[in-house]
């Protein structure tokens, strides 16, 4: 692994205005053999320092695809981004070139992944894995590596980690596993953090554990995250804002506190009201109806129309923008005075 | 397993980790090879076939151990005793040519493993080398290099290597014309494995988190894909092995491979095949020897099998 040379690599320091890492109007599609499968339509969101984003979608809503375009892991071809902008640190990370891709991947940008064991390489032990951040990219020797990687895995609260080293993946819980795949993404300090559904795997005390963890890493180095969940309940905690996707663009953003007080888009709405209350018991819960969009053959219109309640027919035919509610929230809804007052009242 | 003991907002510096309670730990490593290695202890097969490739090991490198004639001394050979039965000193009894069959058959265990081992090492670094970088890049590349292998496989080895060994019989290659003929036969064996374990090995998570936390195209070949994909190249090769001594014995048989006064177990079988009714010990043992030797790396490898991928038994 050659050093940085390249003056293009985004530089550190200040940002002015420009936030940490902001998408815009970013566009994946993947060629497949049934057709061209758009995944994200112009999804476009922004990350500051020490700040949280929930990316919060249902499978196939271009979360993940999102990410991946972010961390540059999408195989090309078949996926290809034909339009949209990645400025990382003002910096289009689209127009770096591979070497200096492979420069921001882990180091400046790093990302978890869902499932813990199978992220990790069987055939080496952790503590390999992770002194291997600090040999590959710091050029330290094996003793300070590995002694680093003892310190990380305390970090990140593995118990008698000094015991536990030189141990294979799996003969670790699937907690410590993730707690693992932590150590070895901050190993480097990155600026932006990206957790690709990090809890779903768990189970819930685990779940909660790992948060309260990702939660404390960030508050200690003022990381940005971008935690992408299908768990409202993950995300009420630890989130300050929310972007809701369907159907691969984003349909609401709003501060946390607003989304959960008053959604201003129907499916936002639809998800709140799906989640078991204790007040509602004995009662049916509430399911949106309908499927999740055919990515290969999306509805016209807004993507949302074929199951929303509040449907008029320019649903059928006028695809929504986002509408600016606020400074801080935008609804990609026709209607969202209906349904921001629906839930008032 | 899952409670994870020692985590959350409460946890305090002061308190070390009980490590009294935790289980103590076992103390074997828990890798992949290691534990291979555990496992395949236990199988007397496994046994049984390492002891037979010990012995064969050191009939190859010091056959004066085993036998005290030389048999590529010409005054050891006696015309007038030829096709005797066995007697002292000749337990084997004598050839068409009045020499030592026991002292021929011990030095001809050389050739074969030789010719065999060196073989199986030119096919398994050839065909797995291509074969990751086949896998790793996939598209083009894959696609050309798995359509000559197929070109390969269209030709059947035995007329391969007669062409082969026929071609560069002028060269004076000695029995390396052996390894040459089987070797560029059979490396497409071990690319196709190779490539079918590495493709398998790159869609799984930990390529594409490699690649998350910022390793290069080359890291992930070598550090990531393939030590996930040696197992079966390992496998495959082992029990190739014993068909590459049968091979060098058929074609030394059928005069293409070594060349006498060289000496090989195939080349034997054949000077011992016209006077068989009459004398049959000249043709048994090199044919007994020759069994043993392929049955013992067969074995090897289907023990390696068992330890690596029981999944394939």
């Amino acid at each position: 692994m050659r050093k940085a040379t390249t003056d293009t690599l985004p530089a550190e320091g200040g940002l002015g205005n420009e936030p940490l890492l902001a998408v815009e109007d970013l566009h994946v599609e993947f060629h497949t053999r049934p057709g061209i499968v758009r995944a994200v339509n112009g999804v476009s969101y922004s990350l500051n320092p020490g700040e949280t984003l929930a990316v919060l979608g249902e499978s196939g809503s271009g979360k993940s695809v999102t990410a991946q375009a972010i961390m540059g892991i999408l195989d090309m071809p078949p996926a290809r981004v034909p339009k949209g902008e990645i400025r990382f640190r003002g910096t289009d990370l689209l127009k770096l070139s591979d070497e200096a891709r492979t420069q921001v991947r882990g180091q400046r940008i790093a990302m978890i992944f869902q499932d813990a064991l199978s992220a990790l390489n069987p055939v080496f032990t952790v503590g390999w894995q992770i002194s291997e951040m600090f040999r590959v990219h710091r050029g330290m020797n094996k003793r300070d590596s590995v002694k680093k990687a003892i310190e990380l895995m305390d970090r990140v609260r593995i118990p008698a980690a000094r015991q536990r080293v030189n141990d294979y993946p799996h003969q670790f819980s699937g907690g410590m596993r993730q707690r693992i795949m932590i150590a070895m993404s901050i190993a480097l300090d990155p600026e932006v953090l990206i957790a690709d559904e990090p809890t779903t795997a768990l189970d819930v005390t685990v779940q909660a554990q790992i948060m309260e963890l990702l939660a404390e890493l960030q508050r200690e180095s003022n990381m940005g995250m971008i935690l992408i969940t299908h768990d409202l309940g993950v995300v009420a905690d630890v989130a300050d804002k929310i972007a809701v996707m369907y159907g691969g663009r984003i349909v609401e953003n709003a501060p946390v506190h607003d989304i959960y007080a008053s959604p201003a888009h129907p499916y936002t709405k639809g998800l709140l009201e799906s989640i078991p209350r204790v007040d509602l018991k004995g009662q049916d819960l509430y399911a949106i109806k309908g499927l999740p969009p055919n990515l290969l053959d999306m509805p016209t219109g807004c993507a949302f129309h074929p199951r929303c309640p509040y449907r008029q027919d320019n649903c059928v035919t006028d695809t929504p923008p986002l509408y600016e509610i606020s400074g801080t929230r935008g609804s990609a809804c026709h209607y969202w005075r209906e349904v921001l007052d629906g839930d008032q009242g | 397993m899952s409670n994870d003991p020692q985590v959350g907002p409460v946890q305090t510096a002061t308190a070390p980790p009980p490590l009294v309670t935790k289980p103590k730990r076992q103390d074997r490593p828990a890798s992949l090879w290691s534990d291979a290695l555990y496992d395949l202890r236990r199988r007397p097969m496994f046994i049984v076939s390492v002891a037979l490739i010990a012995i064969l090991l050191v009939m190859s490198l010091w056959p004066s151990l085993f036998a005290s004639i030389d048999p590529f001394d010409p005054k050891t050979c006696e015309l007038a005793t030829a096709r005797q039965g066995p007697s002292a000193g000749h337990i084997f009894g004598r050839d068409n040519l009045g020499c030592d069959v026991y002292a021929r058959t011990i030095y001809g265990a050389r050739n074969s493993i030789v010719i065999g081992i060196t073989t199986m090492i030119v096919t398994a670094v050839i065909g797995g080398l291509l074969g990751l970088i086949a896998g790793t890049r996939g598209g083009a590349v894959d696609t050309v290099s798995s359509r000559i292998t197929e070109i390969f496989f269209a030709i059947p080895w035995i007329l391969g290597s007669l062409l082969i060994t026929a071609t560069f019989r002028d060269a004076d290659l000695g029995i390396w014309i052996v390894v040459i003929a089987l070797a560029v036969l059979s490396w497409p064996m071990t690319f196709r494995i190779m490539r079918a374990a590495v493709i398998t090995a790159r869609s799984q998570d930990f390529v594409v988190a490699a690649r998350a936390l910022g390793a290069g195209q080359g890291r992930i070949m070598f550090r990531h894909l393939l030590p996930n994909a040696l197992a079966p190249v390992i496998v495959v090769s082992t029990i190739n092995l014993g068909g590459f001594i049968a091979a060098e014995a058929a074609l030394s048989f059928l005069g293409v491979g070594v060349q006498s006064p060289n000496i090989s177990w195939g080349l034997m079988i054949a000077d011992a095949r016209n006077r068989f009714l009459e004398a049959p010990l000249p043709l048994f043992f090199p044919a007994l020897f020759l069994s043993i030797t392929v049955l013992a790396f067969i074995m090897l490898g289907d023990a390696v099998r068992d330890a690596l991928d029981p999944k394939l038994r």
